[in-house]
């Protein structure tokens, strides 16, 4: 048998320990983090009485929704396939914009750094802003319809789409770059061979994964008036048609469900 | 004529460190020179500095009498399409076919628009086929190169390199990465381009072994100095532990070809 001697020469209180100030700094950082939470629940109104007041209400619209109106369901195809093709155009146009966004915003490619820095800069810059701010600004700016939805689109789906990418590109195998680099290839030539074959298959699974977004997002764009199927759900909403509102939440959810099925197979299949 | 001539180069890298001091020396067309010396000896950056992956700090590096670290940037790329080089780590482009990695060494040679479109006219077509043929790799043409073992690689690396007609192949450490009877398949491929196609080549070892056998002329560097200078016949072992400035050990030989039949 094995016996670990105890010819204890040694003390354990002289083994070092991390700082014991450590151990305080986190007790009065939740203390303030706790403090701010009650703060914050209490300036917001929230409370659990006013939970339980509200759920009647909130039973008895789901009554009033229940059941859905399938006879309205061909009404509402027209501004389905609208939210669909604002999902297609943004997602489209913002992915290839995003293409030399993220080529300038990675530094295996751009080997300018003042430019990196600022393309960098740039891309944060747009995604600093939430797409229904966007999308309401549009909307104010251009009027309601699919098209302020759109535009929102592009520039979520390339400040995604970029940020995403260039991230990537930034981890790619730099060898064959400067293989092809001593060929004497010029720069748009280096890319096509050895920078496309690396990335493309990165970049159309984040283009997938964009378009399952937005998809879901363009059906609430129409909250601020960005067109689409949100729309057609605030005017159910507020002429009081909720069983035709039901359905329409129905059918989005189904939809969302088929377009994320789909869109995450597709992306297996690429890595 | 001289193809390469080297006029007191110097690299000093940002860090500080001295890779190459006042080196020079001239390379005739159709030369076969091995470099040898330890890690950090300045090999790497001999050949780098050859086709200005690094900038000289000091001196001059004449390709056909032209001032590599002078020339602009279009006048470098076509230099660079004149000068093939093989790596270590063979950088292929792994998810491409073998025939895209050495088209990609023919696009310096090509428009941009057809090498965006993939229109690759028969004459570069032909090339391409054939510089597989020469590394005795044309059955791969249609693979994947990450299906490739790493002596096949290789020898597309040197397809590719080929591809770009070049009158300078420069290889860093190319069978660093691989076992011996593949690396002295490699080593007679390059052998094979520089006799049959008068390439001139340059080769950075450090097996000693190697460097006799296939170099024709031994350059030795130490510490970024240029400490030997011969034909290859003239080194003994002693000749080595000067360029080494210490004994020769296991390490520094590859052993002999096993792959003779």
């Amino acid at each position: 048998m094995i016996v670990v001697s105890s010819n204890s020469n040694f003390d354990v209180s002289k083994i070092p320990r991390p700082n014991k100030s450590l151990k305080r700094n986190w007790t009065i950082g939740l203390l303030i983090a706790f403090a701010f939470l009650v703060y914050s629940a209490r300036n917001t109104g929230f409370n659990f009485n006013t939970v339980a007041d509200g759920l009647p209400d909130f039973f008895r619209l789901i009554r009033q929704m229940y059941p859905p109106k399938w006879a309205t369901f061909p009404s509402l195809i027209e501004p389905f396939i609208e939210t669909i093709q604002i999902a297609i155009v943004g997602t489209f146009i913002g992915a290839v914009i995003a293409i030399p966004v993220s080529l300038l915003a990675a530094n295996t490619v751009n080997k300018n750094n003042k430019l990196y820095l600022v393309s960098k800069f740039i891309m944060n810059l747009i995604r600093t802003v939430p797409r229904i701010l966007y999308a309401a600004v549009f909307v104010a700016a251009v009027g309601i319809g699919p098209f302020p939805g759109v535009i929102a689109l592009i520039f979520f789906s390339l400040a995604i789409v970029a940020k995403l990418t260039s991230e990537s590109l930034e981890a790619i195998d730099t060898g064959p770059i400067e293989a092809i680099e001593t060929s004497g290839a010029n720069k748009l030539e280096v890319i096509l061979y050895s920078v496309v074959p690396q990335i493309a298959p990165s970049y159309i699974s984040y283009s997938l994964y964009v378009f399952e977004v937005n998809i879901r997002t363009s059906t609430v764009l129409g909250l601020v008036g960005a067109g689409g199927i949100g729309q057609t759900l605030m005017t159910s909403l507020n002429l009081f048609m909720y069983q035709r509102a039901a359905t329409i939440i129905v059918a989005t959810f189904a939809l969302v469900i088929i377009i994320d099925l789909v869109s995450t197979k597709l992306r297996e299949r690429l890595i | 004529m001289s193809v390469l001539e080297y006029k007191n180069l110097s690299v000093t890298y940002p860090g500080g460190v001295e890779a190459l001091k006042n080196v020079s020396f001239e390379i005739e067309k159709g030369e076969f020179i091995v470099v040898v010396g330890l890690s950090g000896a300045g090999k790497s950056t001999l050949l780098r500095a050859t086709n200005r992956l690094v900038d000289a700090t000091g001196g001059e590096v004449l390709f056909n009498n032209q001032d590599i670290t002078k020339v602009n940037k279009r006048e470098l790329r076509d230099i660079r399409s004149d000068i093939g080089m093989i790596f270590q780590s063979f950088n292929l482009i792994k998810r491409s076919s073998v025939f895209r990695n050495v088209m990609a060494g023919r696009a310096s040679h090509l428009p941009t628009w057809r090498n965006l479109l993939g229109i690759y006219p028969e004459h570069d077509k032909d090339i391409v086929f054939n510089s597989l043929d020469r590394v005795n790799i044309l059955e791969k043409a249609f693979a994947r190169a990450d299906e490739l073992s790493g002596g096949q690689q290789q020898r597309v690396g040197i397809a590719r390199a080929l591809a770009q007609e070049p009158q300078v192949m420069l290889a860093d450490e190319p069978v660093a990465s691989l076992d011996p009877p593949t690396s002295h398949m490699v080593m007679k491929d390059l052998q094979n381009i520089n006799r049959e196609l008068g390439i001139t080549v340059i080769v950075n070892l450090h097996f000693i072994d190697l460097a006799k056998e296939y170099g024709e002329r031994i350059i030795g560097l130490n510490n970024g100095e240029l400490v030997f200078d011969g034909p290859a016949e003239a080194t003994d072992k002693e000749t080595f532990e000067m360029i080494y400035g210490r004994s020769i050990t296991a390490e520094e030989e590859i052993g002999r070809d096993s792959s003779v039949i």
